[in-house]
Formats: C-alpha cells, sequence, structure tokens
C-alpha cells in the first residue's frame, strides 16, 4: 500500500515537473503567437526577446502560461496534449488508417514479435551447443560474450539497404535487426542457465545412470527456466529498439519508428512524442506479459519464491 | 569455386585445430582458453574473405575483409574525427553526465525510503522502454552537433545507472551496519567506509552495461541528423552512396571502441574491487 502510494506521488511529481517546464520550454513560440495575434507582449518584438533568459521572459508575461499547455507544435508538448493525441490516433481513428497509432504499432509490433521468436530461437539452440561441447565453448562464447559491449545496432542500416537490394524487404529486414539484437542476450543468458546446476545435482544424476539427453530435459532445461526469462525481457526490450531502429532508414513507410523520423522532418512533436509512449506501452505490455507468463511457469514448476 | 572449396577446407582445419584444443592435455590453460576463439575468429575472416572471392559477391552486399582493411586503412582521418565526434564528445560525456547524476540520485534514493519505494519501481520501468525514441526531440532541442547526442546518452544510462547504484547500497548486511552503529559511526563515515565499497560490484555492474548503451545511443542519435561528421552518419550516409566497404569500416571502429570501452571499466573494476569473490582467482 505504501509502496502504491510513494509510486503515485512520484508519477505525480514527475507530471507536474513536465508541466512546469512546458511553461519556460515554450514561451518563446507562445509570445511569437501572441504577439501576430496582437496581445501586449514585453518586450514587443521578436528579435528584442531571442537573447533574452526563457524564465525572465515567463516572468514579464505570466499572462501568457496558460497558452504554452495548447500550443499547436510545441517545443515539448503538454502530458494531456500527449494523451490527447494516444486517445486520438488509437481509439478515434480506424484501425487501417494511416494515421492510427494501432496500424503503425502492429507494423513494429509483428516485426518485433517474429525477430523476437527466431533471435530466442536461435539462441537458447546455440547455448544448448555450448554448454554440450567444449569446442564451441571454447570458440565461440568468448566472441558472444564480446558482442554485447559492440553497438550491434549501427549494422541495422546496412542489413536493411543490403537486404534490399538482394529483393527482400517489408518485415523480414527488421525482424532480422530484431532476432540479431536479442540473440545475444539469450545465449549469454541461458548458458548460465544450463550451466546453474551445481555439482551435487549433476552427480546425483550420473548415481541414476542417466543419459545425457536425460539429464539436459529433466534438470539443466527446467533449472535454466528462470535465467531463460530474465534474459527474455532482455531480448524483447532489444528486439523492440531494433524494429523501431530498423524502420528508420526505410525512408519513414509505416511503423513507429516511421512515426517518429515523420515527425522529427514535419516537427509534429505531439506526433514523436505519442509515437514514443506508443513504444513504451507496447514495450511495457510485452515484459509485463513475459513478467506474467514467467511467474505461472516458476509456480508451477515449484520455483518461485 | 576452387576458393569456395578451400573456405569449406579452412573451416574444417579451423574446427579441427580447435577439437585438438579443447581436448588436449592444456585443455584448461589460458593458452587454450585464448588461442581458441582467435583461431575462431581467424577462421571466419579467413572463410569470409575466400567465399566472397569465389563467388564474386558484388562490393554492395558483402565485402572481403581484404577491401575493408584497405578502406580502413585509407581513410584513417576520417575515422579518427568520426570517432572523435562521436565516441569521445558524444557518448563519453554523455557517459559521465548520465552516470555520476545517477549516482548522485541513487545517494538521495537511499537516504529517503519513501523516494526509494516510488522511484525503483519507476526506474525499473523505464530502463526497460526503447529510450532510443527520445533520440529525435532531443535533437531538436539541443541542436545537430554532439551535445545532442550526449543528451540522448545521458538519458539511456540514467535509469540502468540508478538501479543498480540503489541495490549495492543496500547491499551492506544488518550486521556490518550494526557494527557501524556500534562505532558511533556518523552516515557519511559508514557511506563511505562501509556502503559505498560494498556497492562497488553493482555500480561497475551499471557503468558496464552503459558502456554499450551510451555508444548504441551516441550512433542511433547521429540516425537523426548530425554534422557532416560522426559515426552514425557516416554510415547511413555511406550506406546511401552503397559504399559498404566504408560501413564497414566503421563498425569495426564501432566494434574496437565498443570493447575498449568495456575493457577499460571492467579494468578499473578489477582494481577497486579486488576484495570481490567474483575477482579472486
Amino acid at each position: 500500500m505504501k509502496q502504491i502510494i510513494a509510486v503515485f506521488t512520484v508519477v505525480a511529481v514527475i507530471v507536474l515537473f513536465w508541466y512546469v517546464a512546458c511553461v519556460p520550454m515554450n514561451i518563446k513560440g507562445v509570445l511569437t503567437e501572441l504577439e501576430r495575434g496582437g496581445a501586449e507582449v514585453q518586450p514587443p518584438t521578436a528579435s528584442a526577446r531571442r537573447d533574452l533568459g526563457e524564465f525572465g521572459l515567463v516572468l514579464d508575461n505570466s499572462f501568457a502560461i496558460p497558452a504554452a499547455w495548447e500550443q499547436g507544435k510545441p517545443r515539448l508538448p503538454s502530458p494531456h496534449q500527449v494523451a490527447i493525441e494516444l486517445w486520438d490516433t488509437t481509439v478515434l481513428k480506424k484501425i487501417n488508417s494511416k494515421r492510427s497509432l494501432v496500424f503503425h504499432g502492429w507494423v513494429t509490433l509483428s516485426a518485433t514479435m517474429l525477430g523476437f521468436v527466431i533471435g530466442t530461437g536461435l539462441g537458447v539452440l546455440l547455448a544448448v551447443g555450448i554448454v554440450h561441447s567444449r569446442v564451441m565453448d571454447l570458440s565461440v562464447m568468448p566472441w558472444a560474450i564480446v558482442s554485447q559491449t559492440i553497438p550491434i545496432i549501427a549494422l541495422a542500416p546496412m542489413i536493411i539497404v543490403v537486404l534490399y537490394s538482394v529483393g527482400v524487404q517489408g518485415i523480414i529486414p527488421k525482424a532480422i535487426i530484431s532476432a540479431y539484437l536479442s540473440f545475444f542476450p539469450v545465449v549469454v543468458g541461458m548458458v548460465k542457465g544450463l550451466r546453474s546446476p551445481d555439482a551435487m545435482q549433476l552427480d546425483l544424476l550420473r548415481t541414476y545412470n542417466a543419459s545425457q539427453s536425460q539429464g539436459f530435459w529433466k534438470l539443466r532445461l527446467p533449472a535454466s527456466m528462470p535465467y531463460l526469462f530474465t534474459s527474455l525481457k532482455i531480448g524483447i526490450a532489444a528486439s523492440l529498439v531494433g524494429a523501431i531502429v530498423g524502420e528508420l532508414p526505410t525512408g519513414a513507410v509505416a511503423g513507429l519508428g516511421a512515426r517518429l523520423l515523420a515527425g522529427s522532418y514535419y516537427g509534429q512533436t505531439v506526433q514523436i512524442w505519442s509515437a514514443l509512449f506508443a513504444a513504451a506501452i507496447l514495450a511495457a505490455c510485452m515484459v509485463g506479459l513475459l513478467g506474467l507468463i514467467e511467474r505461472s511457469v516458476l509456480k508451477r514448476m515449484g520455483m518461485a519464491q | 569455386m576452387m576458393l569456395v572449396v578451400f573456405a569449406l577446407l579452412l573451416w574444417a582445419f579451423g574446427w579441427w585445430l580447435n577439437s585438438r584444443l579443447a581436448s588436449g592435455p592444456q585443455a584448461d590453460s589460458q593458452m587454450v582458453r585464448f588461442l581458441a576463439p582467435v583461431v575462431f575468429g581467424l577462421t571466419i575472416v579467413g572463410v569470409w574473405e575466400l567465399v566472397v572471392r569465389g563467388l564474386e559477391v558484388p562490393l554492395v552486399i558483402l565485402p572481403a575483409p581484404s577491401a575493408i582493411a584497405v578502406r580502413f586503412a585509407g581513410s584513417l582521418d576520417i575515422l579518427w574525427a568520426d570517432f572523435v565526434q562521436t565516441i569521445l564528445k558524444g557518448a563519453l560525456s554523455g557517459y559521465v553526465i548520465g552516470c555520476g547524476s545517477a549516482f548522485l540520485m541513487a545517494i538521495a534514493v537511499d537516504r529517503w525510503d519513501f523516494l526509494r519505494l516510488g522511484l525503483l519501481p519507476v526506474g525499473n520501468f523505464v530502463a526497460a522502454l526503447p529510450i532510443v525514441g527520445t533520440a529525435p526531440i532531443l535533437v531538436m532541442w539541443f541542436g545537430f552537433d554532439w551535445h545532442s547526442k550526449a543528451a540522448v546518452v545521458v538519458v539511456m544510462v540514467f535509469f540502468p545507472m540508478l538501479v543498480n547504484t540503489v541495490a549495492g547500497l543496500r547491499e551492506a548486511t544488518a550486521m556490518q551496519r550494526d557494527l557501524m552503529e556500534t562505532y558511533a559511526a556518523s552516515y557519511w563515515q559508514s557511506f563511505l567506509k562501509l556502503r559505498l565499497p560494498a556497492a562497488m560490484p553493482f555500480i561497475f555492474n551499471g557503468l558496464k552495461i552503459s558502456t554499450t548503451l551510451a555508444l548504441i545511443g551516441a550512433i542511433v542519435a547521429e540516425f537523426f541528423g548530425s554534422p557532416i561528421v560522426g559515426m552514425g552518419f557516416r554510415i547511413s550516409t555511406s550506406v546511401g552512396q552503397l559504399s559498404l566497404d566504408m560501413v564497414w569500416a566503421e563498425i569495426v571502429v564501432a566494434a574496437l571502441a565498443g570493447t575498449a570501452f568495456y575493457g577499460l571499466v571492467a579494468g578499473i573494476e578489477k582494481v577497486v574491487t579486488f576484495w570481490h569473490p567474483s575477482q579472486r582467482r
């Protein structure tokens, strides 16, 4: 209970701070608009205002504060503007409309999911190989670890363009980037998980005369579940980032990344923020869903705390 | 076609060599642990070179490693300028500001229980979000130069660092805290002498995660607008010009920079947390 109150307080403080920050961020644009509308502004011309501090301008023109929360193309849109835009573009628009965030979100989500499934599947397979083969462990594992320190995302534009030049386009290139980004966290986490049974447990299976595959299915795989879910959560967040970044170089056709890029081209800040929040909600939903699955799986396996 | 056959042979040879190394008498020595990945990497590069030459893969799809190396050596000045712009100016300054402010915030969060209860779930939530998406906004606010890239990096590294540091500051056990209490240690004495050292493994974990995030943030932010220098800029324009050898050269720089940055932080960690079980040999 105390925790809920605390979280709400922190969120409320953030929103409040956001509203306050809107005023100095937007004041110059607001004053220019008001001046054009014929209002009395201190100082009266935009060139005189250019070099003044934002806070001084706010104090001199306190009547303009409400307008700073309702600007058309603000530098920082106020929370309710973003919320209204989100509501308009998800609930009120038709789903197949090009302006619907549900449409764009689905484009991104489908690429994310496809890539995530591919990346996770390959990652688990490689992890199994690494755990069972000493050669692979020695030669591949160091590279898997090193690759986590490399900004792999820099490859994204090239993958898109190269695949386009060989005739592959649409969802596949984005999914490949997503798969690539979720691949290595899953490998590293899964290797750790498959190695988590201690010597005592492995010895017990040996006394039962269990074969390698029995040891895998009955001990290693179940023991790796908590590690798997931890890395899945990291992997799905990385997949989403990959899909969003993968949409940037294609010339902004569809998807949340395209909304971000189009918004930044045309100065549609409200659109950028709403796309950003849509991406955040999407990520939160996916991580939350994985968390729920994790809890129920671990509970059925008797591993939940 | 001969070259492709050679590639297959090379692959088989590399695998054989590594199998020998892994099952040989010295399998657990430092030497083998170092040699096996090197052999594997060299084999991959060799196979790549031979396949690209053998099948005559065009440059716009996959350049051969030798072509990348030639381009790398031929444009060192451009690569260096991009490195300075993106890594030293953008990523590093953002990394220092972001990690520093997250550290100070973590001390405040740790001091007041209410803040910890409220901010930690929010921080955990934000740490999982696609924060690179803030790049277009921050580029709009701070301009095209490295300041906006540093700002993206600050936002990206802040929450992972915060969450890790707060977790670390709670690491000292009740017994240890009680001991400090019996010494009549003040808050700051017990902080500096007990809780900060105890938190160091967690802090370095956050710092290590942040190194990669910092590079990602700085490079991706350049896709949204940059001056005509920088690694992200070079990658996106070179892709447009289909000069993929340049793109690969930049990726080599990114890989080297990422590994070196991570290695540097890991090296400092080794010195600072020499007492931790994970560092013992």
